[in-house]
Formats: structure tokens, sequence, C-alpha cells
């Protein structure tokens, strides 16, 4: 086993990084660390922080690949997890895989034959079969995996309760042992002995937390991805696609390419936005001609049009140089990665603009005046009194951006221009799954989940740019 | 103000030169002219002088930023670059790479794009302004964060599942339309009624909060304190001082807007089966068509400058203050 570095994940981990010593940053100046407080004392905002940081622990996990040479420990034990020796001998076949892989690898192995409902036992439309004496009949054909634990005469419904028991209790075990080591924590800080040996709990300082809201989140959270984990050993919960795959597996995969493409993006457009708006608002002159002339240009030219430009001059340059990659991972991650550095460079427009403003008014004050006075240098300046009053427009930019980045790599794979048809994102799968819509009776369900994980995602970022913006915006700050 | 708009016109000329620019640089990267005419020619077997008589044929057979066998000026001059932009500037797109003429295509696929595109922009408009205003004169109650809720997930939810559940349940189950299609007068109003629909609908939830931002923000400036004070009701408040208040910030974001209409809408046209422009650049993106993509950028880029030029011209109606020089 050896593991393999795609350039995404480089990326990604790059960013984790970045994250690391932005939270330590907060945490060193006293107002910011106010005003992110603040922003957590939102249950909603709360809420969706959590909901977001569950879909970034997916794509990280999603991030980590290796790839299997030779028949390795790791192989043998998830044979016996699941009893299976087909698991290990497919894993033995090579490939690059990530560590969600290998936690869901009874979903990436389990495949059915076509179409099937989630929870169904049996396919989802006849087909012809012989028996023993040659009658032709029309069957619903059993599935190879999905409910094939079934004894005669038990119902599914039966079996779904007490199987969702289990997550259930699971997911309360799990919040009790959290639970535990809260109050534990609580007790140490703020519990004192009194006289008579007793214990007695400080007031508790403000602010309070809201934490009724987090051990709600949490529950469902922990309950939905165990009850999603259980049950995927026994059912394909969320059915299965045209091919067979597992309709679960393909959400599940797809939460990194779009977490990708959200924070990606951001991480490309943001020195460019930083550099040139700061610049052309403090230079003045003929830099800022140069920056508006730039900026109004390529603001001019309809963004999908050039996003469309962009990806078939990727397609071009990938096609003419095989040699950059050696598997169909490396080729799918290096579109992705093209795709997230044109985006970047197609969106860095609007906050440009905003930093350019901004820095134009900012530089009008006394403060900034007094300091050119004194003779400190334009970098000095900048770095000391401009940047500091545009972080709040920063942030809020980049909140703000996330979910609409999201969304639009659905309705980029739809025209034709988004990830690479092999890597499993939500438009890919929305894509593929539309025309089904006209099959009777319809298989909704590709295009349920795909729309479900997608707007869970989407809701929570939106969520949490709102208080984002509440919070930090002096305008609105009152 | 009539040397101000010849001023913005003339500025707008560098920036349509950058825009075709880029459009050149990226695709003749992708597409050399010997590409395309082998692509157009078929898979045919093709000698190398059926590939120069189709470049010469549809003027292709220039370099593209510079011409080494002219001199002075015509070296600049005799490039494919300065040729064609020459000939869009006259808004002459000439032929696609298919062979038909560009600008009759795009003079006859406006008009079904308009037909979707401004129903959905003046309806969408009004009913976002109106119910901003009624969410402002209900502000800070339940109604309030009940409604900002619901605005939210509107705003989250892909608006390719609204086309995709409005096609199953509208046209697939009930019946009430037909799934696609396109027909001219009266009788392509069945088939404009849910796109259109569909449209106000997804625009709703940004929309609402936009504008509800906007009167919020005007509600807590002083005049409103005046008004109030002097007796006036929250309603004549609103519609009389707020609303016109509030037409500068809206003017900023919406008349932008009103020229690229023309351009259509890539999902919408071509999930209906809808003949205009965006199922028109949709195909030509498809067939790395550079002619049609070229023309299509360059309209874009064109109407987008009319918008700037459009929305400075609304501020002087609307607000005295504003000066143009």
């Amino acid at each position: 086993m050896s593991f393999v570095f795609l350039w995404t994940d480089i990326m990604v981990w790059l960013l984790v990084l970045v994250l690391i010593g932005a939270v330590r940053s907060i945490r060193q100046s006293k107002q910011s660390r106010k005003q992110w407080t603040q922003i957590f004392q939102s249950p909603v905002a709360m809420a969706s922080a959590i909901i977001l940081s569950f879909y970034l622990v997916f794509a990280l996990l999603d991030s980590i690949h290796f790839e299997f040479t030779q028949n390795s420990s790791i192989s043998a034990q998830a044979s016996t997890i699941e009893g299976q020796v087909k698991t290990a001998t497919n894993i033995e076949q090579g490939g690059v895989l990530s560590v969600l892989d290998l936690i869901f690898s009874h979903l990436k192995e389990n495949t059915e034959r076509t179409y099937s409902a989630p929870f169904a036992t049996h396919e989802h439309s006849t087909s012809i079969s012989y028996d023993e004496d040659g009658n032709v009949s029309q069957q619903y054909l059993p599935l190879k995996f999905g409910g094939q634990h079934l004894k005669e005469n038990t119902k599914v419904f039966d079996d779904f309760m007490v199987k969702s028991s289990i997550p259930f209790l699971f997911s309360f075990f799990i919040l009790a042992i959290i639970a535990f080591i809260h109050s534990w924590f609580n007790f140490k800080k703020y519990a004192i002995k009194t006289l008579d040996g007793l214990y007695e709990y400080l007031p508790i300082p403000e602010p309070h937390m809201p934490w009724k809201t987090v051990y709600f989140t949490l529950f469902i959270l922990f309950f939905a991805v165990s009850w999603f984990y259980y049950l995927s050993q026994y059912y394909h919960v969320l059915g299965t696609d045209k091919v067979g795959q597992d309709v679960l597996y393909q959400s599940i995969k797809s939460i990194r390419t779009g977490v990708l493409i959200g924070l990606l993006t951001t991480l490309v457009m943001l020195p460019l936005a930083l550099i040139l708006g700061i610049s052309a608002g403090y230079f003045k002159g003929w830099v800022d001609d140069v920056i508006q002339y730039l900026y109004t240009t390529l603001n001019s030219i309809p963004g999908v049009l050039l996003i469309a430009a962009g990806v078939l001059v990727m397609q071009v340059i990938i096609g003419n140089n095989p040699d950059w990659f050696s598997s169909t991972e490396e080729r799918a991650d290096l579109r992705l990665l093209f795709l997230i550095f044109i985006l970047g460079l197609t969106s860095w427009t609007g906050l440009c603009r905003l930093l350019r403003a901004e820095t134009l008014k900012i530089s009008q004050v006394e403060y900034v005046a007094a300091a050119k006075t004194v003779g400190v240098g334009p970098f000095k300046i900048i770095k000391n009194h401009i940047m500091p009053n545009l972080m709040h427009l920063i942030l809020i930019a980049l909140v703000l951006d996330f979910s609409g980045l999201v969304l639009a790599e659905a309705v980029l794979s739809y025209v034709g221009v988004g990830v690479d048809p092999t890597t499993a994102s939500w438009g890919n799968m929305i894509n593929q799954a539309r025309l089904e819509m006209a099959r009777e009776p319809m298989v909704w369900w590709s295009l349920f989940s795909a729309f479900t994980f997608m707007f869970t995602l989407v809701l929570a970022a939106n969520l949490f740019s709102d208080r984002v913006q509440v919070v930090l915006d002096p305008r609105r700050a009152k | 103000m009539f040397a101000y708009i010849i001023r913005r016109l003339l500025f707008a000329v560098p920036i349509l030169i950058g825009v075709n620019f880029i459009t050149f640089t990226l695709f003749f990267m992708v597409n050399t002219p010997d590409d395309m005419a082998r692509a157009q020619l078929g898979a045919k077997q093709t000698t190398p002088e059926m590939i120069q008589s189709w470049k010469v044929d549809h003027g292709y057979d220039k370099p593209l930023f510079f011409n080494g066998q002219a001199s002075g000026l015509e070296s600049i001059q005799q490039t494919l670059f300065v040729q064609e932009s020459l000939k869009l500037f006259t808004f002459d797109f000439g032929q696609s790479d298919s062979g038909r003429q560009i600008t009759a295509d795009i003079q006859e696929r406006m008009w079904p794009s308009l037909a979707i595109a401004l129903p959905t922009f003046i309806i969408g408009l009004v009913t976002n302004i109106a119910l901003a205003l009624l969410i402002v004169l209900f502000r800070g109650s339940t109604l309030d964060t009940v409604t900002m809720m619901v605005a939210v997930a509107i705003m989250s939810i892909s608006g390719l599942f609204y086309i995709i559940a409005a096609q199953v349940l509208f046209s697939k189950t009930w019946h009430w339309v037909p799934i696609s299609g396109y027909a001219e007068g009266w009788e392509g109003v069945k088939f404009l009624i849910l796109p259109v629909l569909i449209g106000i609908f997804a625009g709703i939830g940004a929309g609402m909060r936009w504008y509800r931002s906007i009167f919020l923000e005007e509600m807590n400036k002083d005049y409103v304190r005046t008004a109030r004070a002097k007796g006036l009701s929250d309603i004549k408040v609103l519609f009389g001082h707020v609303l016109h208040n509030g037409m500068l910030p809206i003017l900023t974001g919406v008349v932008v807007v009103i020229p690229t209409l023309f351009m259509g809408s890539l999902i919408m046209e071509s999930f209906f089966g809808i003949p205009g422009l965006g199922s028109y650049t949709i195909d030509a993106i498809n067939a790395q068509d550079f002619g049609i993509v070229k023309a299509m950028v360059f309209l874009g880029s064109v109407l987008y400058i009319i918008g700037l030029i459009l929305t400075d011209i609304s501020y002087t109606m609307f607000d005295p203050r504003v000066k143009l020089s």
C-alpha cells in the first residue's frame, strides 16, 4: 500500500492548514474572538456550522488516497468484516482508493444488474426469464445483494424498524459519552468544593453557547450517518442506478467534489482579488486604470461562455498530454483542478471591485495620511492599516460564494463543461438521472438523493453566511 | 449628457477589443484553422489543398496576430484577429462554421429568447418588490422570520430541481402543458408559461431578500422617522418615500440585466426545447463552433456595456443630485 497525492488532495490539505492558521489568529485577537463567539451564539448558525463540518469531514476522508499494490493487511481485514471474500479480491486488483472508499467498501462492491428502488428486494423492472420447462415469463428478478438476508415471510418494513433501532441506540450512546466529557470539563472548570464537602457550581460566565442545539444537531447527524452505514450493509438504502451502482455511495462520493469546488475556488480567486483590488485602490493612477480595464473586460463576457471556453481549452490540453497522468483517477483529478482554476479566474472580479472601492475609501482616512507623512512604506500601510479593515468584506464574500459555487457545479455539468464524467458529482448524477424521469414507473431516487445532499449543504452554507454577514458587516451591526 | 454617452461608447472600444482578444486566444489554442477545416470537411480524405481552399473561403488563411510577410502597419492589419474584429464591430458576424448566416440566425432566435426572458424579468421584478414591501410592513414579526426562512430554502434548491420537478408534475403527470417545444404567436403561450413561472419562482428567494434588505436600510434613515413623526402611516411612508428612495440601489442591479435579456437562458431553453439564443449557444459550445461562440461573446459584451451606460442614465432620472460629466 502506498499513498497517492492527487493535486486536489494537496490543495485541500493546504486549505486545512490555512483554516487552522485563521482560527489561531482569530483566537489571538480579542475583538475577532468576540465576533466569532457572537456568530456561534445563534442556534441556527451553530447547527449549520456543525452540518458543514460533517460535510467537510467526509470531503477530507475522501481526500486521503492510496494505492494497493499487493495483498495487504487492510484488505484482509475488510474481508473479515464483510465476511465476503469478494471485497478482498476486488481491492487487491489495485486502483486508487480513499479512506472513504474503505469505510463504505461494501457499497462499492455490492452492485446490482440495473435499477432498483430504495429498500427494494427485487429489480425495478421486469425481465424475461425461462423456467425449467422452457416457459417464458416476465418476472421481477431478485437483487443480488439488497435485502437478501431476509428470511422468508419477513416483511421489509419489520426488518427496517428493527434495524433502525440499533443506530438510534448507538447515536444515543455516542452522545452520552460526549455529554459526559462535556460535563466533566464544566465540573473541572466551574465547580468548587464548599466547606461542608459538597461541590457547587460557580455561575457559568456569559456568553452562553446554544448547547441544546448542538446536542440536537449532533444527535440527528450521528443518527443519520450510522443509520445509513448500518442499513447499507443490508439494503441499497437509496436504490441503485442504471448500471446497478449504489446511489448512496455516489452521493457520498460527490460530497468531496462539491465541497472542493466551493472551497478551493475561493483559495484560487482570493490572492487575485486581494492583490489587484488593493493595489488598484491604493496606488490609483495607471495601476487603477489597468486593473479596472482588466476586470470590466472579464466581467463583460457572459460567465458561462467564459467558463465553457476555458473548459474546452482544458480538454484539448489534457487530450494532448496523456503523459501527465498515470491513471483515470489522476486525469479526472486534473480536470477538477483545472475547473477550479477556471472558476477562480472568472469569479475574482466581484470581490476585486468591492476591495478596490473600500481601499479607496480607507486610504482617505486621517490615520493613513498620518502614516504616509511619517514615511511609512506603502506595503506596511497596506498590511497594518488597510488589510485589517478589509477582513470582514473578504470573509463575507468567501462564505457567500461557497453556496453559489456548489450550485454552479450542477449547472455546468448539465451544460457539459463541468467535472469529468467519471468523477462522482451531484451534477453528473442529476445529468444522468434526468432522462430516467420519463420512465414508467418513474426512477426518482437518483435525482432525489443528489438534490437532497446538495440542498442540505447549500442551505447550511446560506444560513451560516447570513449570520456571518449580520455579525461582521459594520453597516448591519446595530 | 450626450457628450457623456459618446465618451462611454468610446471607452467601450478597448474593452471589446480585449474581449475579442480573450476569445481569440482561448479558441485558437483549442482549434487551429486546420483542425476546423478538417472537422468541417468531414472525416473523408482531406488533402492539404482542400484545407487551404476551405481556409481561404472562410477567411482563416491569415496568421493570428502578426503577419510576418507584410510590412509596417499592414503586418498587424492583415491578420485574422484584426480582420475578424473589424467585421464584428460592424455587427457582421459572418458565417458559422457549418455555413449558416449567424446574423440572420441571431435575429430569428432572439424573439423566442425574449418571449421567455422578458415576462420572467418583469413579472419577477414586480412580484419580488411587492413581496419585499409586504414583508417590510410586517418587519420583526413571526411572519417576517418564517418568510425569510422560506426564502433561504428557495434559494438553496438547485434551479435544475425546479425545472425537473415542474416538468414531471405539470407536464408528465397532470398533462396541463406540453413538456417542451415552441410555437409562434399566441399558440406559444402554452409552451412558455411553465418556464416563465419556474424562472419567477426560482428567483423569488434571492430577490425578496435583496429588496427587503434595501428597504430595511431605508427604513432606518432619518427622513422616515420625520415622516412618521409628522403622522404619516406606515403604508404611506413605505410607498411614498421608501419605495422611491430605494429605487437607486435597485436600479444598480436591475438595469444592467435588461439588455442581456436578449441572450436568453441557457438552461431553460435547452430543457424546454425553445429555439432561442440560449440553446443556440449551448449547441455551439458542444459543436465547438467558433464563429457562433465568438459572435455570442461579442454580443453579450456589447449588451453588458450598454447596460452599464443605461444604469448611469437611469440614475439621473431617479436622483436629481447625480450629474453625468
